[in-house]
């Protein structure tokens, strides 16, 4: 399909031919002291590169110590601004929003919702509404009170080269004071502005209700010099900024865990968001594991009659019968049915729907075409001789038996097996049988099932046979000689085994597909891997994976596809079978059994969660949006049946979406708009469930109001969607400039629209001032890089990453976290279930931050480093990792041995608690400075330079010049 | 008045407009059904028509229905007309169709590179960029064949008049 190249409305992905540039480290010092707009809040802003003897200027700013001081209410804060005034600028001071941080012990239910039942006091709701906060404002206020370390931002770069001039310049001393000013998460920083210390000049602005551009911006919009200010990240993580909407209605907003929007100030029209330059969309995780779900059982659903909406915590009601809805704006009458009535109770404000924004309806009869499916597993185990040689099928086999009970289903829940080589095989599981009977079909042309009945079971009557076969499997085919491998018919088989109920198959496969239909070359040339032209064979090679894909996907059949295999296996063409059905990619590049122990543990690890985490058969889902928004483009792995409706044969708890919106109709009448996800799926119990969430955000008609919402992960996130599209209808090098150009675009219009003030030097908002490093650190993805050798499939797979996994993890995947860890205390350190958790400091991903005599834990997302530096302090060598010195640590470690020390109990206690936070488990692998996986560590180090990419200041320099042309 | 190879050309052309015209707007039908089917499901009686009806492959069916049935017969027809009118020597209207026939042509290779004969992928086709080209596509064609179906109508009688 050839691409149209008119711009469309959300896609700010342009293609612009980069400009040829200067990449010269420019000499020129920093242009002037920092800008003096913000001079009143912060005198203590270090400034940045190249002030290598400069001490901390005065005291800390009172924009941080601000914060302690508590429930002191801001002097010209009106009591009438907790009411929804249309006229207002939304994002003018917000009304109180946390009295006090509260106490340390209410950390356990931070991440959780509050049960329903509670949801009627005040203070519980309130305290939900700040869920995703209230944990980090804690956090900080903890480390703000807590000294740093002295040796905290010990420069080190001695040994390693090619820094830029004002990175080496950096010292300690202004690191330091730098992390705790800009410490600040973003929506504690609007609390602390208000909180500021006001002149009496601001203050009689601010009450004269004069426009914000003329008082002090709010802290999100705060103009930052890039190329001054160093230390940009938080410490603890990046928080989505809140919504500014009346504090009863962002009470009852949607978990930004679940669903959020890129620009959480919606633009009123298409050419305002056309103007900001930023992306418009939403990031979704519907079917995240939740440990608080209120659940409705309903024999009606209220709805609205025109548009189909899902009653809201957002609808109006007019009166105790009629409720106007916040999408379609029509007004619906509660009288519906007896039923309705009763559930109505009288007090439809009472009602679970109207009081959570996620919730959960276990649905009638209506919502099902056919009677609910049993849960249907199949396995479809590759086992040629190359497969056998890997030895994956013991790690399976095993892994299998000890978790089939843990298999989610009811007594209905069924089984099946096929494994391949250039034949297919089946096994027969018939109750009754004395043990499996093996059918091999060696017609791979034309392939047939040979006993439909037998081959897929019921796994609680044939548990035994189940069992045996899973025994015996792995010896089968020890002496296999048959090296080719029929993947094609074997799907084929797969397909037609469970067309007649829909399920979900996992094909476990180790080589290029050689024999029947499907069959794929080789394609790619090593010698190319390294090229700095562009990449080809990002596109799949036949169209059989998708066709029988979209099958799949009509026959509610969704494919995992589980790749081991250290040749080229054509993933791009492979992954197709799982892009369309709803399924997902897993991928252990050289697997074995005995010379790769790390990835036979990550695949035990991944097996036990993939097996035992919850599943949803045959659903759809569809995202409502209000009236004059429109969907653009769905980014995840779903096949889209009609412009808003994904079809999912399976959903699982750890896929996302993205949707980029595009805005059809001005949306000047209204304050608020909402956004619906409704998803319909069969549990693995055989109930039929919609989870429903909506999201409600304002809507805003200024520049500086759009920017000061804007969500800097959420539109990395989008970006990398985008560019993933990009980069396989157009070009590699197509998708790398227009990461580049949606950087400089954002920034030119910032310049241009959202700044009041003109400033030197690259200029951008406190909520943008990640966007260069998270564009430079996609650059540098795996994904995108160019100039690193990077095999082929594993740059698939980083695409296929990038589009269907759940923000939070993609996040750490573009820009891993980076902790110093020999010298842990339990100061600042939080508690979970009697567990203390200490909280280092997020360091930048520089080698400038390593050092020598430290120990850094490198947090990528699905792995974990350990790099252990040479110098590293014994202490931490015998009493962490459990090994009398520097070279005596194994060059492959994955495990922390269990010591009882203080040190090895706070650093295993940090690393479960981040595996905790992931459903897939990472693994750890401890390295040397002269580790083989060094490697693999340094090139995280995205804000260096390498010999193919720029370094980030260097990017910087770049944005500027392109900038401020 | 002599009916020679020209008009003999032009008669028929007419009568393959027409034909092209019918495909045209068959697809224009098609992609309207595609973009607004789903967005009003409003059906008072039954509540849940929106979940009941089974539009499981819908996009899959209209996306191989217009590219096998639709696109390949019409540009083949396209080119045909091409061909015969450079046969009969009437240069000028060969020059109005030869950037419509470069067009198809640039159409037909730049497919979905996946070796298939599917013209409209059904996995992109709901991504609102290529739906709105595709629809503008079609009403553009749809103008020019309606165009051309009276240029050939007014060439044939000028054919057989002058001689």
């Amino acid at each position: 399909m050839s691409q149209p190249s008119v711009g469309s409305p959300a896609n700010h992905v342009t293609s612009a031919p980069s400009q040829p540039s200067r990449y010269g480290i420019q000499n020129s010092p920093p242009q002037g002291p920092p800008a003096p707009l913000n001079s009143s809040v912060q005198p203590g802003q270090p400034s940045g590169y190249g002030i290598q003897n400069s001490p901390p200027q005065g005291p800390p700013a009172p924009l941080n110590s601000s914060v302690q001081p508590g429930p002191t209410p801001p002097p010209f804060n009106p009591p009438s601004s907790q009411t929804y005034q249309p006229g207002r600028q939304p994002f003018g001071p917000p009304p109180p929003l946390r009295p006090a941080a509260p106490p340390t012990g209410q950390l356990n239910n931070a991440a959780t919702p509050p049960p329903p039942a509670a949801a009627k006091q005040e203070v519980p709701g309130a305290e939900r509404a700040h869920i995703h906060n209230s944990f980090d404002a804690l956090e900080s206020g903890g480390r703000n009170a807590a000294q740093h370390p002295p040796q905290m931002g010990r420069a080190v770069g001695l040994s390693y080269p090619s820094l830029p001039p004002g990175y080496q310049n950096m010292a300690a001393p202004p690191s330091a004071p730098g992390m705790q000013t800009r410490s600040q998460p973003y929506p504690a920083g609007a609390q602390s502005f208000q909180q500021a210390p006001l002149g009496p000049a601001q203050l009689g602005s601010a009450l004269g209700g004069m426009s914000l551009h003329q008082s002090q911006p709010p802290e999100a919009l705060r103009a930052i010099n890039l190329l001054q200010e160093r230390n940009l990240l938080p410490q603890g993580p990046v928080t989505p900024p809140v919504p500014c909407l009346p504090q009863d209605l962002q009470r009852l907003n949607c978990s930004p865990e679940v669903f959020r929007c890129t620009l959480t100030n919606i633009p009123q029209t298409q050419s305002l968001l056309n103007k900001a330059k930023l992306p418009l969309g939403l990031l979704l995780h519907p079917f995240r594991d939740m440990s608080q779900l209120p659940v409705v059982t309903s024999s009606t659903i209220v709805r609205c009659r025109s548009c189909r909406t899902y009653i809201n915590p957002f609808v109006t009601f007019l009166d105790q019968r009629r409720w106007k809805c916040n999408l379609c704006y029509r007004v619906n009458e509660g009288r519906a049915s007896a039923s309705q009535l009763v559930h109505y109770d009288g007090e439809p404000h009472k009602r679970p729907e109207v009081k959570n924004p996620t919730i959960e309806f276990i649905a009638p009869s209506e919502y099902m075409l056919r009677p609910p499916q049993p849960a249907v597993y199949l396995f479809v185990l590759d086992v040629s001789h190359n497969a056998v040689e890997t030895g994956y099928l013991d790690t399976v086999c095993q892994s299998l038996l000890d978790s089939l009970s843990l298999l989610p289903g009811d007594t209905r829940t069924k089984i099946g097996f096929i494994t391949f080589d250039s034949t297919v095989h089946f096994y027969n599981l018939q109750e009754g049988l004395s043990q499996p009977q093996m059918l091999v079909v060696s017609d791979i042309e034309d392939i047939f099932i040979p006993t439909p009945d037998s081959l897929l079971v019921n796994l609680s009557e044939c548990k035994e046979l189940v069992q045996d076969l899973l025994k015996g499997l792995p010896q089968m085919f020890t002496r296999t000689l048959e090296t080719q491998c029929a993947l094609g018919p074997a799907l084929q088989a797969a397909f037609k085994l469970l067309s007649p109920t829909g399920g979900r198959v996992s094909v476990f496969q180790t080589q290029l597909p050689s024999v029947g239909v499907g069959a794929l070359k080789s394609r790619e040339d090593p010698n190319q891997r390294a090229s700095a032209k562009d990449i080809p064979h990002l596109t799949p090679a036949t169209d059989f994976y998708k066709k029988l894909a979209l099958d799949c996907s009509g026959q509610q059949i969704a494919v995992d596809l589980f790749l081991l295999s250290g040749q080229y296996c054509d993933l791009a063409s492979l992954a197709c079978i799982s892009k369309y059905s709803a399924g997902g990619v897993h991928y252990y590049p050289s697997y074995h059994h005995l010379h790769n122990p790390a990835q036979v543990e990550q695949l035990q690890r991944d097996l036990k969660r993939y097996i035992s985490r919850k599943i949803g058969f045959e659903s759809v889902m569809r995202v409502r949006c209000t009236k004059g928004l429109s969907i653009h483009t769905f980014h995840g792995n779903f096949f889209v049946r009609s412009t808003d409706l994904l079809s999912l044969p399976n959903i699982n708890p750890d896929s996302g979406f993205a949707v980029q919106m595009s805005i059809e109709e001005n949306l000047v009448d209204m304050q608020v708009v909402s956004f619906q996800a409704a998803l319909l799926y069969t549990s693995s119990k055989g109930e039929r469930r919609i989870r429903v969430h909506t999201l409600c955000l304002p809507v805003v008609n200024s520049m500086a109001d759009i920017f000061a919402g804007a969500d800097v992960q959420a539109i990395t996130g989008l970006l990398a969607s985008m560019a993933v599209d990009r980069s396989v209808t157009a070009s590699l090098s197509d998708a790398r400039d227009a990461l580049v150009n949606a950087a400089i675009d954002s920034l030119r219009a910032y310049r241009s629209g959202g700044l009041s003030v003109q400033q030197p030097g690259l200029v951008a908002p406190a909520c943008l001032r990640l966007l260069p490093l998270y564009v430079v650190a996609l650059l540098k993805q795996k994904a995108f890089r160019t100039g690193t050798s990077t095999r082929l499939d594993e740059r698939v797979f980083a695409m296929c990453q990038l589009k269907y996994q759940p923000l939070a993890y993609m996040m750490l995947m573009i820009h891993p976290a980076l902790y110093r860890v020999d010298n842990l205390t339990d100061e600042g350190a939080i508690s979970i279930a009697d567990r203390t958790i200490p909280q280092p400091a997020i360091l930048q991903l520089s080698v400038e931050k390593l050092s020598r005599d430290g120990s850094f834990l490198m947090d990528s997302g699905s792995v974990l480093y350990l790099w252990v530096g040479r110098n590293c302090a014994p202490n931490f060598i015998t009493q962490v990792l459990g090994v009398p010195n520097y070279t005596a640590i194994p060059q492959t470690m994955t495990q922390l041995p269990e010591l009882d020390t203080a040190e090895s109990t706070r650093t295993r206690a940090f690393i479960s608690w981040l595996r905790e936070q992931r459903p897939f488990y990472p693994i750890l692998h401890v390295i040397r400075e002269e580790s083989p996986l060094k490697a693999s560590f340094m090139q995280h180090m995205v804000e260096d330079r390498t010999e193919s990419a720029l370094s980030y200041y260097e990017f910087l320099l770049h944005l500027q010049q392109q900038v401020n042309k | 008045m002599a009916f020679t190879f020209a008009a003999f050309c032009y008669m028929l052309s007419l009568v393959l407009c027409a034909a092209l015209i019918f495909f045209v707007i068959w697809q224009v039908i098609a992609f309207d059904e595609l973009r607004t089917d789903f967005k009003n499901p409003i059906d008072q009686g039954n509540p849940t028509r929106a979940v009941r009806r089974d539009r499981a492959s819908l996009c899959v069916r209209v996306c191989m229905r217009i590219s096998v049935c639709l696109v390949v017969p019409e540009y083949s027809i396209h080119g045909l007309f091409c061909l015969m009118f450079m046969c009969a020597l009437e240069w000028v209207t060969l020059g109005l169709n030869i950037p419509l026939l470069f067009y198809h042509l640039w159409r037909y290779f730049h497919r979905p590179a996946d070796g298939s004969e599917v013209m409209y992928d059904p996995v992109s086709m709901m991504d609102a960029d290529i739906l709105n080209y595709c629809q503008k596509e079609s009403w553009c064609k749809l103008g020019f064949y309606l165009l051309s179906f009276f240029y050939y109508l007014y060439s044939m009688v000028y054919t057989l008049v002058s001689y």
